[in-house]
């Protein structure tokens, strides 16, 4: 299957500064792939050239259209309402949907009675809730999100991972710009690492999640054995049993998602 | 509808809804209720006096000079409703996040900046063209003089207004918001402080002033257009009123020639190739 966003050896240079050296990445159609990095890494360099809103020195990037695109400070007109703000949407991306593709649009956000709503009297997250039915107008092959749920209360960003789930099942490719590991952690099929201008690791969260030593309990206490792995439970297990240790639980310790970002963006 | 509609229309509807509209008709119909205050005052004045003034015809240079005025007051008005109309079009949106959703669609750079200008250059023509009429059918109601052209300053400052517009529209693609305001006025009145030195100059037989005042009606259109207006109000009158006339305020106005227009037209299509090329360039 070809891939909806695919991008190789992308640079861009501002001024003096280079923001992206040579970053590859793509995206399959439903896949769901985080993008994470420290401040200034160049994932919004990335996303905005991915959307065209920015022009790269170097390098190609194919993206299937039509997408939708929600940037980390975005704005909408405060006069205007939610309906009045999709339906501008629907006209731009020559949508059909019409009223049916607005409400469900914001049902799925959880702005279902906000319909006649001003944008200048929402909440900032319901501001970004919008933002999201906004970015899904016209039904988008691709959607970058750019943090997406930093204005989100817990129950927001509940929903917004549930709606991410429901877009994986309609084949929808999302690219997820976040600060949050543990959102991306539970929704993402894969993760990009970038670290100044470049990925510096990729690959599912199970894959970046390294074994990190095997803990055993016994009667004399927790101890943990480094540098073990699954492969080497039963070796000592029997070992122990074999020295007169009463074992009461074993456990294959994993690095986390966080060990794994901060281990590939120091050693950047 | 296309995206340059669909743009235009939301941009027109945003005026609306921020009472922009209310807020020029209310000031406008002050401005036209001053203007007919003193059109009648000036016109009683004229009578008082006619039986001294010999060949001139009083009533036509009180008129000529009045609506003069109006179209002064009516190209400045115009200006100002252009400018911030559009003058944090581009880098001011786009620095509030306001742009990025809209250029995400698939909407050209160019397309946008069509739209925007359409819908800030229309409101702009169609309000000089309302407020010159209105002026002069005052003018006529308070006084009984009619110009000698109407269609052709109406115009002339319809194309003044939305050059003013593609300026300041350009301006939004490399300058923030307040300097780009700052900017325009500048040159906005530049062009109207060198078309008074070129009246001044006329009257003086100066050739450098006229030099100065040609050169600057070349680069600022809006300028020469405005000055053809003022020419076109008094276009047939000859003899002593005519004389009467050139020493007043407005009198020296020159009437631009037959290339004014397309040149006009040229500088618009300019000004708008380089907005493109500068938005083009721009990252987001």
């Amino acid at each position: 299957m070809a891939p909806v966003l695919a991008a190789s050896g992308l640079t861009k240079r501002y001024g003096r500064t280079l923001a992206l050296r040579g970053v590859d990445l793509h995206l399959e159609a439903g896949e769901l792939v985080g993008l994470l990095g420290p401040n200034g890494a160049g994932k919004s360099t990335l996303t905005k050239i991915a959307c065209g809103l920015v022009r790269h020195d170097g390098g190609t990037i194919e993206v299937a259209r039509p997408l939708g695109y929600l940037a980390e400070l975005f704005r909408f007109p405060d006069w205007c309402t939610a309906e009045e703000l999709l339906t501008l949407h629907q006209e731009l991306t020559r949508s059909a949907g019409g009223a049916a593709e607005r409400a469900e649009l914001l049902e799925l956000v959880g702005l279902a009675d906000a319909t006649r709503v001003r944008v200048g009297a929402m909440s900032k997250g319901m501001q970004q809730r919008l933002g999201i039915a906004q970015a899904l107008v016209g039904g988008p092959r691709v959607l970058l999100l750019d943090e997406p749920t930093s204005a989100l209360d817990p129950a927001g960003r509940r929903t917004v991972r549930a709606l991410l789930e429901e877009l994986r099942r309609r084949e929808v490719a999302v690219l997820l710009n976040s600060h949050l590991l543990s959102e991306v952690e539970l929704v993402c099929d894969r993760v990009v690492i970038v670290a100044r201008g470049e990925v510096v690791a990729a690959g599912t969260p199970a894959e970046l999640e390294q074994p990190s030593g095997v803990e055993v309990e016994t009667a004399g206490g927790v101890r943990v054995i480094p540098n073990a792995g699954r492969q080497d439970v039963p070796a000592i297990v029997r070992d122990l049993v074999a020295a007169g240790e009463e074992v009461y639980g074993v456990q294959v310790r994993r690095s986390t998602l966080e060990d794994a970002y901060l281990e590939a963006v120091g050693a950047a | 509808m296309s995206p340059v509609g669909t743009i235009a229309r939301f941009a027109l509807r945003e005026s609306l809804r921020r009472r922009v509209f209310t807020v020029v008709f209310i000031l406008t119909v002050a401005f036209l209720g001053l203007y007919g205050l003193g059109v009648w005052q000036a016109f009683e004045a004229t009578d008082e006096f006619a039986f001294e003034t010999g060949p001139v015809e009083p009533e036509v240079v009180a008129g000529a000079t009045l609506l003069g005025l109006a179209c002064f007051g009516t190209l400045f008005l115009g200006a100002i409703l252009a400018v911030f109309l559009t003058l944090g079009a581009v880098r001011g949106d786009a620095e509030r996040g306001l742009l990025q959703p809209v250029l995400v669609r698939d909407v050209s750079r160019w397309s946008y900046l069509l739209a925007r200008w359409a819908a800030a250059a229309s409101v702009c023509a169609l309000y000089v063209i309302v407020v010159f009429l209105a002026a002069t059918v005052i003018t006529w109601v308070a006084g009984g003089w009619w110009p000698d052209r109407v269609v052709q300053p109406a115009l002339g400052l319809a194309l003044g207004v939305a050059l003013l517009a593609a300026l300041s529209l350009a301006g939004s693609v490399v300058l923030s918001s307040a300097a780009n305001g700052i900017a325009v006025f500048m040159a906005f009145g530049a062009g109207l402080t060198a078309g008074l030195l070129g009246q001044i100059g006329e009257a003086l037989g100066s050739g450098t002033l006229d030099t100065v005042a040609d050169v600057a009606s070349w680069a600022l259109p809006f300028e020469a257009l405005y000055q053809s207006g003022l020419s076109a109000l008094t276009a047939d009158t000859i003899g002593f009123t005519r004389f009467a006339i050139d020493l007043g305020p407005f009198g020296g106005a020159e009437p631009g020639g037959a290339l004014l227009w397309p040149w006009a037209l040229v500088y618009l299509a300019a000004v708008g190739a380089a907005a493109r090329w500068a938005f083009g360039r721009r990252d987001l």
